[in-house]
């Protein structure tokens, strides 16, 4: 341990990085084993197991350089797919907590999905996945509330039950109730473990319910028979917004807004190719916004009155590629759609397809 | 005068434009795996040769281990500034979304800040390539390498001059952006260019403390070794780099353009002057991944952010088209083509020296102009070739693609516009649109 810290320290020092310059210590250190870079985070895959026949669930270990995370929040997770890096959000399921830093993905494969399907049946122990840095707001208040209601829908269970964990890891005293929707029995995931942990702490209550298979839909009953009395009840839900919309309305009826945390998986929104979005442009640096308009991004951005750097306004030169941070852009040359957070584009030949959030 | 250019009809540019880029698309559409592994893989042999390089080089008291180190750390500092560095600050890896390998990012193994370079050669080379007064590549300012270029006295040590800039070549392309050439005519003050010298030296002064201080003392007693090792591997990449580029656009039979030929010219025009601007060397595998590909150097101003190692694919279909369309492709061995290239500066350190015409003294350097590069074979060649080829006896008539700013083509998507006219870009440079035309 000391001596890792002492290495670590070394190969950070002002020296090293001079002589191994311009690339960098991760450049060379990745080619002795691939996750063992000093500064940008990366995952090795240690465990892979399938709980249902469209889901994977995959332990990892995160290097030194990733800085952890709070129940509820996700993190990008990049992965090689074709020779290009895919990147898409997941949120850990497993305690903040964690054994030695380990993290679990569960993630669950959509109709088409690049990424889902990929990591479902092409990831293997030993695979190496890129990490950012953790985020999101849907996390439990500092002061753990002493009555907390979980509820998720299909893939949504796993930052609630990151929660989940990490409350039992604390020993949390309050009251828990733990409530999965899932299409059918075989889609639910976690069950056997969440039994297993309400059978360990009395405080916590549980329920599976398969919509698909007689499950009723959530109501305020059903949900007071489970819980008991919400009137100081908090919620964490994460799920398909129908079900977002259900958990605001039970608390609404008991005067509880504003105990509701809520998170959704939702897909980003797409226009149809060809015809001009509509929507608003936001220059995130020049701390500017403008209606979509016609023309490309570079060409909208001047009209803005903003000079962003460009050179050849054809697509060859690159000087105009921009941080584009939200949104979905259309590269009019390729047809290529660019829908991920944080992406490069290239302002010359590219045009919105709805809001845009440019680091301009 | 300068080699008259092919005339193609409109249509025939609109064509060959609509051919290139659908060749374009078609390989921009099959880039994967084979791309990703293919650079990784040469990064991989580059790093490994600089390590071995570095380590051989602490025993290079032994003159097989000086030679060798020398040898592995110069192929490293070819392959990080060649088929790496150039080709991903091109962009040509961007689509892997990989950090290390964005051409916002790279940062090379050589003196010159990779944010200049991508301006000067991402921009105003490949936009202008060899539009005389636009293209700073044409002699970097220092040298005169084009009969277009006024003959000043000082260009008497043009063979000298050229000498010590492939010596000291990355210093030359490290202070490129200075503009020497134009402070020195008094255009613009040396305190225009404080903030870029100030942004080289914090650069170079890195470059300059890991090879000649840093590695040197950490050898202890073989300090001399590793210092002249690596100064002896900075010189071999120099002179290769220094060679390799200048085969690119200099070569006998390479297309010079005035600033108004290449005014307003479509995508197809572009395309054009590219080809016909640029000239290729021929060799082997290992030959063209140590040029970085720029062997390639026709495929590459027309794709200049494709992958390199495609060019050979490439190079094909862009020949069989050069073939039909009548557009010369220059193409040579590295002995033909860098001895013409030399010719070319011992020549133009006299005044005069276009095509053919001798030296004002010394007839006897009256040269051959290469066969197929002479107008006669064009005249020859189109009767062939239905139609293509029409020769203009007068002096650079042009590339007929031109239009007038007014009538500026609209593009296939609605939303794109092509704008015409010169405007003004950031910090002042100007800037133009050549139009994106026919997506
Ligand atoms: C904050 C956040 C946390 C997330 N955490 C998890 C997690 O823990 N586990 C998990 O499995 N997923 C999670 N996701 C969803 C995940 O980021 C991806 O969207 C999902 O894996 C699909 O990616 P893909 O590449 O397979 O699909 P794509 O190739 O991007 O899309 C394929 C098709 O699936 C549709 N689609 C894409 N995403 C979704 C979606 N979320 N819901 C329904 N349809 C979709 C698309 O519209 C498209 O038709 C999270 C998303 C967010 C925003
Ligand atoms: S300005 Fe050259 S790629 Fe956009």
């Amino acid at each position: 341990m000391l001596v890792a810290t002492a290495t670590r320290r070394f190969l950070a020092s002002p020296l090293v990085d001079l002589l191994v310059g311009p690339h960098g210590i991760d450049r060379y250190l990745e080619l002795i084993r691939p996750d063992l870079a000093l500064r940008e985070a990366r995952a090795e895959v240690t465990g892979v197991r399938h709980q249902t026949d469209r889901s994977v669930t995959l332990t990892l270990r995160p290097n030194q350089a990733w800085g952890g995370f709070s129940a509820g929040q996700f993190a990008a997770v990049g992965v090689e797919i074709g020779g290009v890096r895919r990147t898409r959000t997941y949120s850990p399921a497993s305690s903040e907590h964690g054994r030695r830093g380990a993290v679990e993905l569960t993630v669950t494969s959509r109709p088409d999905g690049v990424v889902s399907n990929h990591l479902r049946s092409r990831i293997a122990p030993g695979s190496i996945l890129h990490l950012g840095p953790a985020r999101g707001e849907f996390v439990l208040p500092a002061a753990r509330p002493q009555k907390l209601v979980l509820i998720s829908g299909g893939s949504g269970v796993t930052p609630v039950l990151s929660m989940l964990r990490t409350l039992c890891d604390e020993e949390h005293p309050g009251e828990v109730t733990f409530v999965h929707y899932s299409r059918t029995r075989a889609d639910a995931l976690y069950r056997a473990e969440v039994e297993a942990l309400a059978t360990a702490h009395p405080n916590l209550r549980c329920a599976f319910v398969a919509t698909r298979e007689g499950g009723g839909r959530l109501d305020a009953d059903v949900l007071a028979a489970l819980a008991g009395d919400l009137d100081e009840a908090h919620a964490a839900v994460c799920g398909p917004p129908a079900l977002i919309d259900g958990v605001r309305a039970i608390w609404d009826g008991v005067g509880g807004a504003d105990r509701v945390l809520a998170e959704t998986f939702a897909p980003p929104a797409l226009t149809p190719t060809g015809a001009t979005a509509s929507g608003t442009l936001r220059f995130l640096r020049s701390d500017h916004e403008a209606a979509i308009g016609a023309g490309t991004l570079l060409e909208q951005a001047e009209a803005a009155g903003l000079s962003p750097e460009f050179g050849c306004r054809m697509g060859i030169c690159h000087t105009c590629t921009c941080r584009k941070s939200t949104g979905t852009v259309r590269n009019v040359l390729s047809g290529e759609i660019s829908a991920e957070e944080d992406e490069d584009v290239q302002l010359c030949i590219s045009v919105p397809a709805g809001d845009v959030a440019l680091e301009l | 005068m300068p080699t008259p250019h092919p005339q193609l009809t409109d249509d025939q540019i609109e064509g060959l434009g609509r051919e290139l880029d659908e060749l374009r698309n078609r390989v921009l559409g099959d880039l994967g795996e084979r791309d990703a592994a293919y650079i990784r893989r040469v990064i991989k042999t580059q790093r490994g040769l600089e390590i071995a390089g570095r380590g051989l080089l602490f025993a290079g008291f032994l003159p097989p281990a000086w030679i060798g180190g020398v040898t592995a750390l110069s192929l490293s500092k070819i392959l990080d500034n060649m088929e790496i560095g150039h080709n991903v600050m091109h962009g040509q890896y961007d689509w892997m979304k990989d950090p290390a390998l964005d051409s916002k990012r790279f940062e090379w193994d050589t003196a010159c800040p990779s944010d200049q370079w991508r301006y000067s050669h991402n921009y105003m080379h490949h936009t202008y390539t060899n539009v005389l007064g636009k293209d700073r590549d044409i002699g970097y300012g220092i040298l005169r390498m084009s009969a277009g270029q006024p003959w000043r006295p000082r260009d008497l040590g043009n063979p000298i001059s050229a000498t010590l800039m492939a010596a000291l070549f990355q210093w030359g392309i490290a202070a490129h952006d200075l503009e020497v050439e134009r402070i020195e005519a008094g255009e613009i003050a040396f305190a225009d260019k404080r903030e870029m010298l100030a942004s080289i030296w914090r650069k170079a002064r890195r470059q300059v403390l890991k090879d000649y201080v840093a590695f040197p003392l950490l050898a202890g007693p073989g300090a001399p070794f590793v210092l002249s090792g690596n100064a002896a591997a900075n010189l071999s990449r120099n002179l290769w780099s220094f060679m390799i580029i200048f085969c690119g656009h200099f070569p006998e039979g390479t297309h010079e353009f005035t600033e108004e030929e290449a005014e307003n010219e479509t995508r197809g025009g572009w395309y054009l002057r590219q080809m016909i601007g640029s000239a290729n060397l021929t060799g082997g595998r290992l030959f063209h991944i140590l040029s970085g590909n720029l062997s390639h150097q026709i495929e590459h101003h027309v794709f200049p952010d494709i992958p390199a190692h495609r060019y050979a694919e490439i190079a094909v279909e862009v020949r069989e088209m050069c073939e039909r369309y009548g557009v010369p492709y220059n193409s040579g061995p590295l002995h033909r083509q860098f001895g013409s290239v030399i010719k070319k500066i011992v020549r133009l350190a006299l005044p005069g020296g276009a095509s053919g015409e001798p030296p004002p003294a010394a007839a006897a350097a009256v040269r051959k102009v290469p066969r197929a590069l002479t107008a006669n074979t064009f005249s020859q060649t189109s009767s062939g070739v239905s139609g293509a080829v029409v020769v203009d006896p007068m002096p650079a008539t042009l590339i007929s693609a031109s239009r007038s700013p007014g009538s500026a083509s609209r593009t296939a998507s609605s939303s794109v516009e092509r704008r015409g006219g010169p405007r003004l870009g950031p910090s002042g440079r100007e800037a133009r649109s050549p139009g994106l035309v026919g997506a």
